[in-house]
Formats: C-alpha cells, sequence, structure tokens
C-alpha cells in the first residue's frame, strides 16, 4: 500500500514528534576541536619543513604527504572511523579523511581481489572528488582561456 | 485461568459432521498442531556484550570466526546456530525435512552458503529483518498441513558483512545521525514441528502476515520510520482478526522499530483505537548505556536472536501465557536508495502459546 500525499504529509508530522534531533552544537563543537587538533598537528610539520629549508611550495606538498601517511595509518590500525564517529566532518574534510577514503574501500575490497576488489573499488567512495575535481579544473582552465587571464606566479 | 486466553487458545468442539477447523480469520492463519520444540542462537562479540549475554547458546570470538571474509563469517553463524539446535535437540540433519532461512546479503549467499553444510532441503527466504517471523509462519503452515513433520527456521546477519553492502567500508569514518540503527551480528534457529507432545517450547497458533507499506521515508538512518507504519498494519490486522485485548498479550515484540519507531508505531495504532505496550528486539538486544547504538539494533538477526535467546524461553519458563513477535523489514536495496526511491517496509507477526497452561 502506498501512502498518498496526506496521509506521507501527516505521518510526517508524527515523525517529527519522535525523531531525536541531530545535536548540531555538539557535533559542531567537536569538529572544530579535533579537526583543529589535526591543521595544528599539519602546521607544526609545515613549520617543521619549513625550518629545514624547503620552499614553502615544497613544505606544503611534504605537509599534505605527511597527513595522507597519519590518516592512513590510522585507518589501517582501525582508528580514524572512531575518530570521525565524534568528529564528523572535523575528521572527514581534512586530507586526512580523504585518505581514509581511499584506505579503507582498499582494505575492505582486497577480499575480493587486487584487480576487480582493490584496483577497481578503491575510489569508490572518492571518485566524485576525483571526477567533479578534475573537471571544475577544466573549466576554470577554460575560463582562464577564454578571457585570456594570464596564469598566476 | 484467564477469559481472555480461550479467545485463541481453544478450539470449538467438534459436532459429529464436523465443519473444517478454523484455518483464518480475516487476513491472519490460524494453527493447531504446529509447535516451537528447540531453540538456538550465536552472537557477535557485541551482542555478547549486552543484555542477553548469559542466554545466548554461544557468543563469537570475533567478527570473522576464522572465515577469510565478512560474507563467510556470517554462513559460519548459522551453521553454528543450527549445530547448536540439532546437539540441544538431540538429532541429526536427517531429523529435519526442510530449512527455511534467509539473511540481509544480496542473493541471501549468507544462508545460501551456509546450507552446503546442512543436509536438508532448503527454501531461501527475503523479507529483510521480517525474516524469522515469515519463515516460522510458513513454517508453521507447512507443519500443521501435515506436509512436514519438523522444519527448521533461521536468520542470521553480520553488521560488516551489511555494512559492506549497503553503505560503506568497514574502516570509513562517518558519523551517524541519533536514529541511526547498529545491524546485529550473529543467528538464531528454531525447530517447528507437528505433534510435539511433551516435547513443546510453546505453540505457534497465529500467523498474520504484513501488507507492503510505503509512507514515503527515504532516508536510511531512519528505519524505525520507515518500517512503522508497516509494524502498525499488521498488528492492527491481527488484533481485529482475533477480537483480542492488549491485556491478553504477556509480550507483544516488534522486530527492530527500535527507539524512534517504537513511539511512532504505538502512536499510530493508537490512532485506530489499539493500545499496545511495544517491547522491541532492537531495543532490548544492546545496553544504551555502554553500547553506542544510537536508536537500537536492526538486522535480520535481531528478532532471531532475542526471539530465540528471551521470548521462547520466557514463555517456557512460563514468565507469560501469550507473546507475539511482529518482524520488520525494511526492502529497498543500495540501488533503490541512490535511485532516490523511498523505502519500503513490511512486517510478518507470529502468536506464541505456552505449552503448559494452567
Amino acid at each position: 500500500m502506498r501512502a498518498d500525499r496526506g496521509q506521507r504529509a501527516a505521518y510526517a508530522r508524527l515523525l517529527k514528534k519522535h525523531t531525536p534531533a541531530v545535536p548540531v552544537i555538539r557535533n559542531a563543537l567537536m569538529a572544530f576541536l579535533i579537526g583543529g587538533s589535526i591543521c595544528a598537528v599539519a602546521q607544526i610539520f609545515m613549520n617543521f619543513f619549513t625550518r629545514h629549508g624547503l620552499t614553502p611550495e615544497r613544505a606544503g606538498a611534504m605537509t599534505s604527504v605527511t597527513v595522507v601517511f597519519i590518516g592512513a595509518a590510522l585507518t589501517a590500525l582501525g582508528l580514524y572511523d572512531e575518530i570521525v564517529r565524534v568528529a564528523g566532518m572535523g575528521g572527514s574534510l581534512p586530507i586526512s579523511g580523504f585518505s581514509n577514503s581511499v584506505v579503507s574501500p582498499a582494505m575492505e575490497f582486497r577480499r575480493e581481489g587486487w584487480v576487480l576488489g582493490v584496483g577497481a573499488r578503491m575510489f569508490g567512495v572518492a571518485g566524485p572528488v576525483v571526477t567533479f575535481g578534475l573537471l571544475a579544473s577544466m573549466l576554470v582552465g577554460a575560463v582562464y582561456l577564454l578571457f585570456r587571464i594570464p596564469l598566476p606566479k | 485461568m484467564h477469559d481472555a486466553d480461550a479467545a485463541i487458545a481453544a478450539p470449538p468442539p467438534m459436532p459429529a459432521t464436523a465443519p473444517p477447523m478454523e484455518r483464518r480469520r480475516g487476513r491472519t492463519i490460524l494453527f493447531q498442531d504446529a509447535w516451537i520444540t528447540g531453540a538456538a542462537s550465536v552472537a557477535g562479540p557485541t551482542e555478547g556484550r549486552g543484555p542477553l549475554r548469559d542466554r545466548f547458546d554461544e557468543v563469537a570470538e570475533d567478527h570473522l570466526l576464522g572465515q577469510k571474509s565478512w560474507e563467510s563469517a556470517e554462513s559460519e553463524l548459522l551453521r553454528r546456530a543450527f549445530a547448536h539446535l540439532c546437539e540441544q535437540m538431540g538429532l541429526g540433519h536427517g531429523d529435519f525435512d526442510l530449512l527455511l532461512a534467509g539473511d540481509l546479503l544480496n542473493q541471501t549467499v549468507a544462508t545460501a552458503f551456509a546450507a552446503r553444510d546442512v543436509d536438508v532441503p532448503f527454501c531461501g527466504l527475503y523479507n529483510a529483518c521480517a525474516t524469522f517471523a515469515e519463515a516460522m509462519g510458513l513454517a508453521a503452515a507447512l507443519c500443521d498441513g501435515g506436509y512436514c513433520r519438523r522444519v527448521a527456521v533461521a536468520t542470521s546477519s553480520h553488521h560488516d558483512a551489511a555494512e559492506r553492502q549497503y553503505r560503506f567500508p568497514t574502516e570509513f569514518g562517518n558519523q551517524r545521525p541519533p536514529s541511526a540503527q547498529w545491524t546485529a551480528t550473529g543467528a538464531g534457529a528454531v525447530a517447528i514441528e507437528a505433534a510435539a507432545g511433551q516435547r513443546a517450547w510453546a505453540r505457534i497458533a497465529a500467523f498474520t502476515p504484513g501488507r507492503v507499506m510505503d509512507y514515503g521515508i527515504q532516508d536510511p538512518f531512519n528505519m524505525g520510520a520507515a518500517m512503522a507504519p508497516a509494524a502498525a498494519d499488521t498488528l492492527a490486522a491481527h488484533v481485529a482478526d482475533l477480537g483480542l485485548h492488549p491485556g491478553d498479550y504477556g509480550a507483544v515484540y516488534t522486530g527492530d522499530l527500535a527507539r524512534v519507531g517504537v513511539p511512532v508505531c504505538e502512536d499510530m495504532l493508537r490512532a485506530r483505537g489499539t493500545d499496545l505496550c511495544l517491547r522491541d528486539c532492537g531495543v532490548e538486544l544492546y545496553d544504551p548505556r555502554h553500547q553506542d547504538v544510537h536508536a537500537g539494533g536492526s538486522g535480520a538477526a535481531c528478532c532471531a536472536l532475542v526471539c530465540t535467546a528471551r521470548i521462547l524461553p520466557d514463555l517456557r519458563a512460563g514468565a507469560y501465557h501469550r507473546a507475539l513477535l511482529c518482524s520488520t523489514g525494511a526492502l529497498h536495496s543500495t540501488t533503490t536508495y541512490q535511485q532516490g526511491e523511498s523505502i519500503p517496509a513490511v512486517a510478518h507477526a507470529v502468536t506464541f502459546e505456552a505449552a503448559n497452561r494452567g
């Protein structure tokens, strides 16, 4: 039986009474604290690399590599999902979260083999980031070309 | 003795040229000769730390059970549950005429692959988390109708196997809303037979099969909301068909409506003039103070574990005379969800009565 529009609307009102609200304030606070801590750790590495003579560009790249590695290691140890459970976007948004989104399917689908499992399904979660990130870059490049905007140094 | 007990327990006296025994009232099927004679459960480690920890036949050591994948581990849960059932009853595989079983995985592979090692003819079933009650109702009909002497009924689910299929890889970081539920890891098996005599734990008195209900819920993180209308529809039909009152039941259980779905269902029933106080398998399987399962448990094993570890043993021990289990199932898939479809649901109700009365 499919409920008609009136029944669905009445049901939605009933649900509102009983569905617990998402604890937005607490989630936002934890995202700030834990996400901020991840970024603070990244800054420590950034300072370290700069102090040891890397150019700002190279230091930035090495910092990303380091944070990706930390995310991958914590995923492999089974800890990263526990962090995100509490931190929410504070754990998902930094590049360590991206790392988690690639390493976790690689771990999961190893049982389907290296080619069809790990290889094919590794980007199952992060795929949209890659696809639409590339697409956005192409569009930005097209705009630069069309309007003959000089590239930044 | 309660007068209300007579409503479905005692068949009317038989005149010389007897009309057939009453087999149906409305949507509800009535049985005269279908009995539970055994129940066994194997739970996962999380369930084994919950309130029912001392009532399971076995608590698995980890989520892999010595297997290479979550899917194989789920098959192993089912194999062990059936082995416990046979051991408990002192029977072999050949003593069962049929195995009715199901799980949540695509193509019900957990039960199909486990059935390779169960030397009993196998009929797989799928109604998501409502499969257990569905299977018990069908098994009771086969026994009561004289087609089978003894049928094994089993369902299983595995948290990681379900997450991997329905949602995300198990190590992926994801924050779930408070209405989300936790797929139970475990398997429950019961034996249903005719002419059970002294061996009966309980009688299966009635089976009310459910209609598929769709109230437009699209959120897979709020299954209780998707399934509550189906449970309300089936429970309302059951009560109307049998003319019973809420007080006629020692316990009315829903399968896995959990903390969001239960009050919603109770409200819907109240609007139809039925005041039922619902217990829920998803709520009773875990301890919310120490186990972060949000709204409660779900999964095909959820009501199987609570039914075999709590409801049936309690009935057998005389805690109450009559109990109802209304298993609830959400009939969506990852494909339908991604295509923006809503989640239809179904709920089936089975009535148990204590075997020895008075």
